[in-house]
């Protein structure tokens, strides 16, 4: 069960890529992050709390869920309805960056489903995707304006973002066989 | 994980098996408490929607839900079609005046007619207990029972249940009053069970005519003095006098019921200082609860009926996959 990422490597990373928001948009009026839960959601507040250390500025942050979204729910061999959280965006996203935050791009349907979601909450001026690993595989044009790590991989092998909020420490996995 | 996982990403831990494993939702009798609270959690979430700019989330895009009320109601039909409509799914609505029923139909062959359209859903009200679990043998469509006769009004229990939750934190060790028809009440019969499979402690109280003979059996206290009902009480929740469901005298007139357990002021002073007044509706002003009390500081009366539609939204979403499953498996 490799490794690909330990707790130094994914926090560099996090800090690059809060330098990469911070020069791409001149700065960080008018941008505000939301994560996907769930662990999208520690890795915005992460790049909040990096962005304020360079900037001195605090970047609105929320968490989205898109279950209600998913172009999966309803179908026939899926099973249980997977459980709907709460999505908590507390600030109007109405002529604001957004830096919609995941932590594993695959097939891009949880993008999808994400960029549904949001534009429900309003008009933002624009959405900026980050990731903290690719792995591939795309089955929709979708394409991330910030990478942590291009990981390529097989189908087979499934991707295990681990971090200290949830599951107690910060490490990203290469599984064989996990279907996901 | 099942192969159809691939079509969106898992990339963290499956999250805990929490589901509805069941087609209908008949009673309160049949969930586990685990289940009770899924809904409850599930609802927190839908009403974050009803927060929103747009209302309206994609969930049960072309999923049809036929709301089939053989019995007046405003508040739960319009709860139901509003939570329908919030999910997307296509709703249709047959009320009792403008159906075939009045051309002598019997529920089972309307009910099959309506099978024969293919509706993935039916929310149900009718005056005869047992209504649902007739139709839940006969169709393929998820039954949901919105109150039939005096048996069961489950979704009006979550809300509630929501309700004293989201003012209260939990639910375990709170000391519940409930005042009033007792005998022709399906709201206190779905109330009784999921608060005490929830951990609360239920006081029901009413003129002892009021009061079902076996009500001791769901672990209540039962009392005819409202006083010890309302000692110390965390909510109070008042139950309407039901005059069209009395066939006999039950207690002298509207006037003595308000004297000897109206909620007014005055009684609602033996309970919690934080005490939260809670009425299914529709409300007799007067007989069952003062207007003082109603309007006042402590009600939450308006609440119940904001939180009915995201109870029902968790309801509808929850069910929706459940039929599909429960075949598969």
């Amino acid at each position: 069960m490799p490794v690909v990422m330990d707790a130094d490597r994914i926090g560099r990373t996090l800090a690059r890529i809060a330098h990469e928001i911070v020069e791409r948009n001149k700065g960080v009026d008018d941008l505000a992050l939301v994560g996907i839960r769930t662990r999208g959601v520690p890795i915005a507040r992460r790049l909040a709390r990096a962005i304020k250390e360079i900037t001195g500025h605090d970047v609105p942050t929320g968490a989205l869920d898109i279950t209600l979204y998913r172009d999966d729910l309803m179908r026939h061999a899926v099973g249980p309805q997977p459980q709907v959280r709460r999505t908590e965006i507390q600030f109007s996203i109405d002529n604001r960056k957004i830096l919609l935050v995941d932590d594993v791009l695959y097939t891009g349907r949880t993008t999808r489903a994400a960029l549904d979601a949001l534009i429900d909450y309003g008009r933002p001026k624009g959405i900026q995707l980050v990731v903290l690993v690719d792995r591939g595989h795309r089955e929709l044009p979708i394409k991330a304006d910030y990478v942590g790590k291009n990981l390529p991989t097989s189908p087979e092998e499934s991707v295990q973002v681990r971090l200290q909020e949830i599951d107690g420490q910060d490490e990203v996995v290469l599984q064989q066989g996990g279907g996901a | 994980m099942t192969p159809a996982g691939t079509d969106i990403e898992h990339t963290g831990h499956t999250p805990a098996a929490t589901a509805l494993r069941r087609k209908d939702l008949l009673g309160i009798t049949d969930l586990t408490p685990e289940e009770i609270a899924l809904i409850l959690d599930t609802a927190e979430a839908m009403k974050e929607v009803g927060t929103r700019p747009i209302k309206k989330v994609p969930a049960l895009r072309g999923k049809t839900v036929v709301n089939l009320f053989f019995e007046p109601s405003t508040r739960t039909r319009t709860s139901f079609e509003i939570a329908e409509k919030r999910l997307s799914a296509d709703t249709l609505n047959i009320a009792i005046g403008t159906s075939s029923v009045v051309k002598g139909e019997t529920l089972a062959d309307t009910a099959l007619n309506l099978e024969a359209m293919s509706p993935d859903m039916i929310v149900l009200r009718h005056s005869s207990s047992g209504a649902c679990h007739l139709l839940s043998r006969i169709c393929r469509a998820a039954i949901i029972n919105a109150g039939d006769g005096m048996h069961e009004h489950p979704t009006q229990a979550l809300l509630d249940a929501f309700t004293i939750r989201e003012r209260k934190k939990r639910l375990r060790g709170l000391k519940v009053a409930i005042i009033g028809d007792l005998l022709h009440s399906r709201v206190l019969r779905s109330n009784i069970q999921l608060l005490t499979k929830m951990g609360a402690r239920v006081w029901v109280c009413g003129p002892p005519t009021l009061i079902p003979t076996d009500v001791g059996r769901f672990g209540v206290v039962a009392t005819s003095n409202v006083d010890e009902a309302v000692a110390d009480a965390d909510v109070v929740m008042l139950l309407r006098i039901q005059l069209e469901r009395m066939e006999g005298a039950y207690f002298p007139s509207l006037r003595e019921y308000f004297h000897v357990f109206g909620m007014t002021e005055a009684r609602l002073r033996r309970a919690k200082p934080d005490v939260i007044i809670m009425h299914p509706g529709p409300m007799n002003r007067g007989v069952e609860i003062a207007s003082e009390v109603a309007d006042g500081p402590y009600s939450v009366i308006l609440d119940q009926v904001a939180n009915g539609v995201a109870v029902r939204m968790a309801v509808l979403y929850l069910l929706a996959g459940g039929a599909e499953h429960e075949e598969a498996a």
